[in-house]
């Protein structure tokens, strides 16, 4: 498919080295060798999740072209996305947009809230008339389920959170962009409110093909509202593949962390007792893997050298040696994967995600 | 079981005084607290948690004022203590683990010093060597080695911060621990490796914890007892497992539904709506606008708070006429348009 069209966004071999200082000696990798292709012609649906200083908000940084890798391109539409021409940034933002975690931030307190719709409405000459460009953000708003009788006119203070966050879904209603990049857009909305706009992120998958990439720190929702994701552990990729795989069934020992701390609503009390997951006291540093020190299934060579990434299934990899037998996958090949997920499955999950089937087990 | 509570709220009410008039940010609650119970608060924000937890230390400021209701600790009455008596409870009786308390600890005093702070303004040891040792006791309760002790709130991580503010909570071995959303900062593995620390301090001091949170999860997973806030309102309270598998309130109901989980794909429904706001209350029940299971007497008048057996309360006008929760009249909530139809029952 990449033969034939080039992706939308193509981050390859993403290197991001913050710091250095002028000994070098204090430096972060936040992000180690990651790709990601996110393709032009199927939308995806895709999660990208880790913890704070994982790396997932440098990878929308470069998404979005604020910064530049150290090594590594991203490329949009083929065009590396640093030095893109004036002319594509237009092209460039009404093909991507992006929801943050924190509503408040994304406005400006002295404009209305009018202002967030109408910019990108005769910015990008999305309306032929301005009374045109009034219908259109009107429907956008009810689309998300917001009165626009209600909503417009107010400044942002007057406006609740989940409310601002809803805001900004309907910026892409309007926008219609090929991706959003949905920053922990629901992180801070009540727990009420948030299954709705969950939703809303969903129909705008389902009916406007809009691509998602969802980051987010809580699997819980990763695993309702995505196909495929992306486990990033201190800028690394450790695992890969559908949600049904890695959330259901963790290969890597991190992922196994991660899905055994979230506390379950329902179903065993038992979250409080399990000792597993102490952060160890030592900073042992690893030349080999980085999740070593932590690791209730290290093994000597894990000090040594660093994990590549193993296929564990048809689509799913594990940057673990604990499945060293498996073939080896490069990080390019990973990259190209995620979007569309194991390529046995092709668009099969994208019914699956949306009906109310419990998704039966490959076993 | 026939333990005296450490801490009984009754009643209680505070009032916001705003421009459009007096907010109910709590109204009407009423809990109890035995030596060792862990109870845990939920509620979406702005319904009344924080200011519950503000209004038990006596740490409320205007324009938030106290208007009714009692604060019992022990046999004692929070409400009547002037400030030197106050001073003299906190902290040695009711600890406070404030949210965010990551940021309530002094970014230019090292945590040792601040674990010492307290326990010497309460007269409590006062060698040096002595103090240096429970400090560096305190800090290997809460899973921290000694040197923490010497250093200051800007070398630790978010995690560690937060043991911190949990050993100076019980330094003093509190009868009540309030901690107030704890891990909201944090990740879900330090954010488990929190609250057991929060758990394990608490059984050794056999103190009573009053866990405040908006994360189901976490508070079920916790809380012994779990009391559930709407609009300032206390609408369920009862054991945690109950409040879960079979809630009472269709608040409860609805947002037990509403969460996430991992067990198959599911319809991702919210609760049509928003939250009310504190200025204007709708009249009645405050969850009326959102509920589908509202008849007149909703609208009407407020429920009024029922204990249907020991320890399980709801505040709901189907009680006591009906045992349990009903299925929903006529359109079940889990319907599309009801997203749709969000905001129009909302209060903008």
């Amino acid at each position: 498919m990449s033969e034939i069209e080039a992706p939308l966004i193509e981050a390859r071999r993403v290197v991001k080295v913050f710091g250095g200082g002028l000994s070098g000696a204090r430096h972060t990798t936040a992000l180690d060798d990651v790709s990601l292709t996110i393709p032009a012609a199927e939308p995806m649906l895709a999660a990208v999740a880790g913890e704070s200083g994982s790396g997932k908000s440098t990878l929308v940084l470069h998404l979005m072209g604020m910064t530049r890798p150290t090594s590594g391109q991203v490329l949009y539409q083929g065009r590396d996305l640093v030095t893109r021409r004036r002319g594509d940034r237009v092209q460039f933002h009404r093909d991507i947009q992006a929801v943050f975690q924190d509503p408040y931030d994304a406005y400006n307190p002295f404009y209305r809230v009018d202002h967030v719709l109408q910019v990108p409405v005769s910015h990008l000459k999305l309306a032929p008339s301005r009374r045109q460009g009034q219908v259109m953000i009107r429907e956008a708003l009810e689309r998300v389920g917001l009165r626009p009788g209600d909503t417009l006119g107010r400044f942002p203070h007057q406006l609740s959170g989940g409310q601002r966050q809803r805001l900004m879904v309907a910026r892409a209603w309007l926008t219609r962009p090929k991706l959003l990049l949905a920053d922990e857009p629901v992180s801070m909305v009540d727990a009420s409110l948030r299954a709705t706009i969950l939703n809303e992120l969903r129909q705008l998958h389902q009916d406007l093909g809009v691509g998602i990439l969802y980051i987010t720190h809580d699997l819980t929702t990763a695993y309702q509202l995505c196909r495929t994701i992306l486990i990033l552990y201190r800028g690394a990729v450790v695992e890969q593949g559908t949600v049904e795989e890695v959330i259901s069934k963790p290969k890597h020992p991190y992922t196994q962390l991660l899905v055994s701390s979230i506390p379950r609503v329902k179903g065993a009390h038992d979250w409080l007792d399990s000792k597993a997951g102490e952060t160890a006291d030592s900073e042992r540093s690893s030349a080999g893997c980085r999740f070593a020190n932590r690791c209730p299934a290290v093994m000597d060579r894990c000090w040594r050298e660093p994990p590549p990434l193993y296929r564990t299934e048809v689509g799913s990899l594990a940057r673990c040696f604990l499945y060293a037998d498996r073939p080896e996958v490069t990080s390019d090949v990973a990259g190209r994967e995620l979007a569309s997920g194991p390529a046995a499955n092709g668009a099969a999950p994208a019914a699956a995600a949306l009906s109310n089937d419990k998704p039966e087990s490959k076993d | 079981m026939a333990e005296a509570p450490v801490l009984r709220v009754q009643n209680l009410r505070v009032n916001y005084t705003t421009r459009p008039g007096l907010a109910p940010a709590v109204n009407d609650v009423t809990f109890s607290l035995r030596p060792g119970e862990r109870l845990g608060l939920i509620g979406e924000s702005g319904s009344g948690k924080t200011t519950t937890a503000m209004a038990i230390m006596r740490l409320l400021r205007p324009p938030a004022r106290i208007t009714a209701g009692r604060v019992l600790l022990g046999d004692r009455d929070v409400m009547s203590m002037n400030q030197s008596q106050l001073r003299r409870v906190r902290l040695s009786e009711v600890a406070l683990v404030p949210q965010g308390a990551m940021n309530s600890l002094n970014p230019v005093m090292r945590v040792g010093e601040q674990i010492r702070d307290g326990i010497a303004a309460h007269g409590g040891q006062r060698e040096a060597a002595q103090i240096r040792t429970r400090v560096a006791q305190l800090l290997e309760r809460v899973g921290l080695p000694p040197d923490v002790a010497r250093q200051y709130p800007h070398q630790l991580s978010g995690g560690m911060k937060q043991r911190v503010a949990i050993a100076i909570a019980a330094s003093l071995q509190p009868k009540v621990i309030i901690a107030d959303e704890p891990t909201s900062a944090l990740d879900v593995v330090v954010q488990r490796q929190v609250i057991a620390t929060l758990a394990e301090v608490q059984k050794q001091a056999r103190s009573a914890v009053l866990l405040i949170g908006h994360d189901m999860g976490l508070v079920a997973q916790f809380a012994h007892t779990v009391g559930v806030l709407y609009g300032g309102r206390l609408v369920e309270l009862g054991p945690a497992e109950q409040i879960v598998s079979s809630p009472r309130h269709p608040y409860t109901r609805m947002l037990v539904d509403s969460l996430p989980e991992l067990e198959g794909k599911q319809r991702l429904v919210g609760i049509p709506g928003l939250p009310p706001a504190l200025s204007a209350m709708p009249t009645g029940c405050p969850f009326h606008p959102r509920c589908p299971w509202a008849f007149d007497a909703c609208r009407a008048s407020m429920p009024p708070t029922l204990e249907a057996e020991e320890g399980r309360q709801v505040a709901c006008h189907l009680y006591p006429k009906h045992s349990s929760l009903p299925e929903p009249p006529a359109p079940p909530p889990a319907q599309e348009p009801a997203d749709r139809d969000a905001a129009e029952a909302g209060h903008v």
